[in-house]
């Protein structure tokens, strides 16, 4: 059958705990295994998804106040045909993306890959105020 | 995190049994090389070979161990690195850092 649409939409809530990072990354990973639509490397997709959202949730636990312990973060992934979209929800503060620069990678720096990992393997990433809180939106066209 | 650690040839070898090198476990991971160090194993090697994933914070850890490392003037080198974990290293330039060898067998003595 031609012509149809596959739609697929993931909704996870875990606690803005790091315990639960393989658990979402997992969940990329299978996501990504069956993505049919996709015609490049589905390994090397399954890895970098893994790895966008693992920096997606490490970087809405970190802005979350110390006192949001038991808060949660919402993470959704939508594909719809050739469209992957992701959004990851947290309560915290927020901070603001375009102030965040290039890494330096000639400089031994132990932090600041995370941002640079989410722009290397998704074609636009953003990050806005959203539902009480902040949304980090990432988008890939798959084809 | 689970780690082993054995003296062999003059080194000291940490293989990291573990699939993730994460946020979840960097800390740790980065704690005990800082521990090792202080107790006077300065020539460290990290066998990756069973790490199949690793993210920013897994390459901050390793960056800890191989500046301290430094401070102490000792050393610090990487075997038994997955493709996709390798690709992380070469993606970020890290491979020019590190020394990096295959596996434990190619490492060489440290006496």
């Amino acid at each position: 059958m031609g012509g149809e649409t596959d739609i697929i939409n993931v909704e996870i809530v875990v606690p803005n705990q790091t315990r639960y990072l393989s658990l979402i990354g997992n969940i990329a990973e299978q996501v990504a295994k069956a993505l049919d639509v996709y015609t490049g490397d589905r390994d090397a997709l399954a890895y970098h998804l893994n790895l966008v959202l693992t920096e997606a949730m490490v970087n809405a636990i970190q802005h979350a106040s110390p006192s949001d312990a038991n808060k949660t973060v919402r993470v959704c992934m939508q594909i719809c045909d050739k469209d992957l979209r992701i959004f990851v929800y947290d309560h915290g503060q927020g901070f603001d993306l375009n102030a965040v620069p290039p890494p330096n990678l000639d400089a031994l720096n132990e932090r600041g890959r995370g941002i640079f990992f989410m722009r290397t393997f998704m074609d636009w990433v953003s990050y806005r105020k959203a539902d009480n809180g902040n949304v980090l939106e990432m988008y890939k066209k798959l084809a | 995190m689970n780690i082993s650690t054995e003296n062999r040839n003059g080194r000291t070898i940490l293989s990291l049994k573990e699939e993730r090198l994460d946020a979840h476990n960097s800390g740790e991971l980065k704690d005990y090389i800082l521990k090792l160090l202080e107790d006077g194993h300065t020539r460290l090697v990290i066998d990756l070979s069973g790490v199949r994933f690793i993210d920013s914070s897994g390459l901050g850890a390793l960056l800890s161990g191989y500046k301290n490392a430094s401070l102490r003037s000792g050393s610090f080198l990487l075997a038994g690195l997955q493709p996709r974990v390798q690709s992380m290293f070469e993606l970020t330039r890290l491979h020019r850092v590190f020394d990096i060898y295959p596996s434990l067998r190619e490492v060489p003595d440290g006496n």
